[in-house]
């Protein structure tokens, strides 16, 4: 006999096929997404963790101007340090065959010729070799820039080191676990045609930019239980005479930063959208159980008059949840192995690991059996106690009448001005108020979903216009190898379709504001500057205060202080002073986190002649081939960054990223519309089938006949879809925190266009569902509803 | 209307069932006519197929100007929609309706339909007006689903076992209901039944057996709802 039930139990699942499709898809997308997300963090975490142990990345980071190569045994003998790798690190420019403009280089020097001589930081060489020992022309590429720019071993680039033209040869290419996200200086993106990290042999490295026997970059690593701050500072006291950086972590290592950032990203989006699927999927799971036990109430009578126990037919309802959950569960692991596995090739163009492959855990399988099985006890449970708790002989009676009452819409009399058709709906909508609410809100939760899965879309737009209209003006942006004299500018002014030049001097510099210390540059602007300018909230130009500095608002909050504060500046380069400074306003420039000041304040303060460290120019573009040309080989030249490149990688890593998103939160949203008007409908139909039939018989046609049936619903897609806008809107406004990151600040931004697009997403699948369904008031049985009830 | 040869042939799994075996019938206007028969002898086929929610196998059916048989969805909608009232062994009120409403849901599709308050005050529930269907008795449910029916001004009204679901004197009450509108509003009553008392009313009954026509009778002397009993 329990074959029987069994077999009863699938007959059932394919009489409600429909039904049991549109819930199980429901649980495919939620399962789907969690396994999807969770098995790219894990892989993306555990490729990150072999990587950077297999390859020693270091913990702690310095920086300085130049130090002799004696004081390495000092730094070996800092309590808690385990290895010590000094460096020589230069910025140059390049000349990339095949690039028009200059693209940068960083330069990084190799203490020997063979693979894991590197204490610390070691190369993964994934083609040809480490230069030969004496070599000063051979260089290992960066494989990510060296794709990018169609290089291979053998290919040549030109780069001006120190002021000297030379001819790099690649003899090597290789990745390395400090540039897995190779972001040049000040960059938000990677750019990788035109900013790539060049490996040469130390000595040929040192004796172009005259640092032999020093260096000017240092990397150590810790050992077991040492205390990362006790190091920094212990290194920073040791590197203060040299010219040192503040030192740092991990966590402010920028490609590790950004990996971070990135996993968190990942987490947070591994929570919200598998819960919101998961919740609408509990409800399905009900309304369906609950619907088809109505149906079944004379069989459940039958069973238990045979003798069936209150547990075996619970279990039989039970099993029947379970099933279509575990149905939706089986595809979501599928699912969610293709995205995962999808979205990690994704990721693979901007992550650069030796090895990132796809993981699906096996404790991820049980993690969402879990929460499988928690959505099916979830949607079951208070249906199947109805079902047990049913006594046989009310079972054997035919369902009662539901029964309505005159509702509030009656009573104040807004009912009366109304069609009956509307009544009859409104009314049915009121009988159920939180069957009609969980419809709305699981409606809303798609048009969010679809709102959220456009926010990048919205945000970044509005980030580049605010940004790049506004703050960002330049067409070309020149950094120096070192400071140099205003004289420079009439240099720069000079070059071809140099239409305007205007210099700022960045300063490295730690700003202390009581405990708090931020290592940032404090930017020195002309007053009458217009390419280069400051911002308020509203991508309003703010002038240069005569005198104070001003803060970006990203790096104010860091630093605990806002306008009328006063901080300390310490510079970290030059002749390093020190001096207080008032914070007299913020500015809200959405990339970057500065200081800024009045050239002359800074150079009075500083007791210098206003050096500078760079200009942004305005550029003719007619004539941008022949200033490149003379970029590339201009000594004094460390780095050109072109807001047109810039701007266009940005778009291009939308196109290709978010596009992906958008597709998937779409389909996400489609398949959660779908699911909950299929469903609703067809108990609607399940319910009422009998009423709508004899409306038939009585000379309705299909089209009256099925704006009865589909009117609640349109009415409830209606409300739900402004709501939806409202609900995604808040998840993109709990979301902006997210990346309310140092490097850049996404604003809060949607679009007209989004909040139209996910309307007419939820409406055309709310209308296909409707549709679907509707196809079955043809199928109604006019002659059956003549005999009988049900 | 008219039948002409009307047999209807079913497929149930293997087994052909000829429900209706050329079947010649002509119902006019202002009749009340009475089809009897057992369960099984095609009563409720014939009644399918005059009020257009079936079409015959072989045969013509018209109604005035409308050909039935042969006849699609759309056009079988309008029939009913402009000729038919139908009155079912279960009523199928809409629960989220109240009795005038109800009644109302139709008028609205109709062109010259009666009023609703006054059809409901013709079976008697002009005090029950704004009771919704889990309010009212089985009886009380009946007459609504009648006035329901006879409100859009039907010219045929085909009731299927319209007391079958009731007790002695709602149904009687019922009866009463349809003798009225057959008397008051010339409308032609087709009722089928097992209940061969109820025939006692009918101008003309009609008996079936096993699809076909056993037995015509013209009842001249058509006893009122009140003097039958069963």
């Amino acid at each position: 006999m329990v074959s029987r039930l069994h077999r009863a139990l699938i007959r059932d699942l394919w009489h409600l096929r429909g039904q049991v499709i549109a819930t199980a898809l429901v649980v495919t997308v939620g399962i789907g997404a969690f396994v999807t997300m969770v098995s790219t963090y894990q892989s993306l975490a555990r490729a990150r963790t072999d990587y950077y142990a297999t390859y020693r990345f270091a913990d702690i980071f310095a920086s300085l101007k130049r130090a002799p190569d004696s004081l390495t045994a000092s730094l070996r003998l800092i309590p808690g340090v385990a290895a010590v790798q000094t460096r020589v690190v230069e910025d140059v420019t390049l000349s990339v065959p095949g690039l028009a403009e200059p693209a940068t280089g960083r330069l990084i020097s190799l203490p020997g010729a063979v693979a894991g001589a590197e204490r610390v930081n070691r190369l993964h060489l994934t083609a040809g070799r480490y230069p030969s020992p004496r070599s000063d022309e051979e260089i290992v590429a960066s494989q990510t820039f060296a794709r990018a720019n169609a290089l291979s071993l053998g290919s040549r680039i030109g780069a001006v080191l120190n002021g000297r033209w030379k001819v790099l040869r690649i003899v090597g290419l290789a990745l390395s676990p400090e540039y897995v996200y190779e972001v040049g200086p000040g960059m938000v993106v990677p750019d990788n045609k035109r900013f790539g990290v060049l490996w040469m042999n130390a000595e040929g490295l040192a004796t172009a930019f005259s640092m032999k026997g020093a260096f000017n970059d240092v990397s150590l690593s810790l050992a077991r239980g040492a205390s990362s701050n006790d190091v920094i500072d212990a290194l920073d006291r040791l590197l203060a005479p040299y010219g040192g950086f503040r030192a740092y972590g991990r966590a402010d290592q920028p490609s590790n930063r950004f990996l971070t950032d990135e996993l968190g990203e990942i987490e947070v989006n591994a929570t919200y959208i598998p819960a919101i699927f998961l919740a609408v999927a509990v409800f399905l799971v009900y309304t369906l159980l609950a619907r088809f036990i109505a149906i079944q109430r004379s069989q459940i009578a039958l069973l238990k008059a045979f003798g069936y126990s209150d547990r075996r037919i619970g279990l039989h309802y039970l099993e029947f949840a379970l099933l279509i959950v575990g149905l939706g569960m089986l595809a979501g692991l599928a699912l969610g192995g293709y995205f995962g596995a999808a979205l990690i090739g994704v990721y693979q163009r901007y992550f650069h690991f030796p090895i990132l492959r796809y993981r699906l855990s096996p404790s991820l399988f049980g993690f969402a059996l879990a929460i499988a099985l928690g959505a099916a006890l979830g949607g079951s449970l208070t249906a199947v106690w109805r079902a047990v708790r049913l006594p046989p002989a009310e079972a054997m009676r035919p369902e009662p009448p539901r029964s309505f009452r005159a509702g509030v819409l009656d009573r104040v009399g807004l009912m009366r001005r109304l069609d009956t058709v509307t009544k009859a709906i409104l009314r049915n909508i009121a009988r159920r108020p939180w069957r009609a609410t969980l419809s709305i809100l699981g409606i809303s939760a798609a048009v969010a979903t679809v709102v959220v899965g456009r926010f990048m879309f919205d945000a970044v737009n509005a980030l580049m216009a605010v940004h790049f209209n506004a703050a960002e003006r330049e067409d070309i942006t020149v950094t120096f190898n070192e400071a140099l004299s205003r004289g420079a500018v009439t240099s720069l002014g000079e070059l071809p379709g140099v239409l305007r030049v205007e210099p700022f001097r960045a300063m490295p510099a730690l700003l202390r504001a009581g405990h708090r210390e931020k290592r940032v540059s404090v930017l020195a602007l002309p007053p009458s500057g217009t390419l280069r300018q400051l911002i308020d909230a509203r991508g309003r130009r703010i002038d240069v205060p005569p005198k104070g500095l001003v803060l970006t608002r990203k790096l104010a909050h860091l630093l605990a202080v806002d306008a009328g504060d006063h901080l300390t500046v310490e510079q970290l380069d030059g002749r390093r002073r020190e001096f207080t400074a008032t914070v007299v306003r913020l500015s809200d420039e959405p990339i970057g986190m500065n200081g800024y000041m009045d050239a002359d304040a800074l150079a009075g303060l500083l007791g210098e002649d206003a050096p500078i460290s760079g200009a942004v120019l305005q550029v003719d573009t007619r004539r941008e081939p022949e200033l490149f040309a003379s970029l590339k080989r201009t000594p004094a030249v460390a780095a050109v960054s072109i807001r047109s490149a810039t701007l266009e990688t940005i778009r291009d890593i939308m196109n290709r990223s978010f596009i992906l998103m958008t597709i998937v939160m779409t389909a996400f949203g489609i398949v959660l519309v779908a699911g909950v008007v299929y469903n609703s409908v067809r108990i609607a139909l399940s319910e009422r089938g009998n009423e709508l039939a004899s409306l038939r018989v009585l000379g309705f046609t299909r089209v009256e006949v099925g704006q009865l049936l589909l009117g609640e619903q349109v009415l409830l897609t209606l409300v739900a879809i402004p709501a939806g806008c409202a609900l995604g809107a808040l998840l993109c406004r709990l979301l902006v925190p997210a990346f309310d990151r140092e490097l850049f600040r996404l604003p809060f931004t949607l679009t007209g266009a989004t909040f139209g697009f996910a309307s007419l997403v939820t409406l055309g699948s709310a209308a296909a569902a409707g549709c679907i369904v509707a196809e079955r008031i043809a199928r109604l049985d006019l002659i059956a509803v003549l005999k009988a009830r049900e | 209307m008219r039948a002409r040869g009307v047999s209807k042939t079913y497929r149930l799994g293997e087994v052909e069932v000829h429900a209706l075996r050329g079947i010649d019938l002509e119902l006019e206007d202002g009749e009340f006519v009475v089809i009897l028969g057992a369960s099984g002898s095609g009563k409720s086929t014939l009644l399918n197929i005059l009020g257009g929610l079936d079409t015959p196998t072989h045969g013509e059916v018209r109604y005035r100007d409308h050909l039935l048989s042969g006849a699609d969805d759309r056009a079988l909608t309008r029939y009913r929609r402009e000729h038919v009232g139908f009155v079912f062994q279960f009523f199928n009120l809409l629960p989220s309706l109240t009795a005038l409403e109800n009644v109302e849901l139709v008028t609205e599709i109709a062109q010259n339909a009666l009023s609703p308050r006054e059809v409901l005050e013709r079976v008697g529930l002009g005090d029950r007006l704004r009771h919704f269907p889990s309010q009212l008795s089985g009886g009380e449910q009946q007459r609504v689903a009648i006035a329901r029916a006879l409100a859009k001004r039907p010219d045929v009204l085909f009731c299927d076992e319209p007391t079958g679901s009731l007790d002695y004197p709602t149904g009687k009450r019922v009866l009463e209901v349809l003798e009225q509108a057959n008397r008051e509003l010339g409308t032609l009553v087709v009722v089928i039944t097992h209940n061969a008392a109820i025939a006692q009313m009918a101008s003309r009954v009609v008996r079936l057996s096993s699809g076909s026509i056993a037995e015509v009778r013209l009842n001249p002397h058509r006893a009122s709802s009140e003097a039958i009993s069963w």
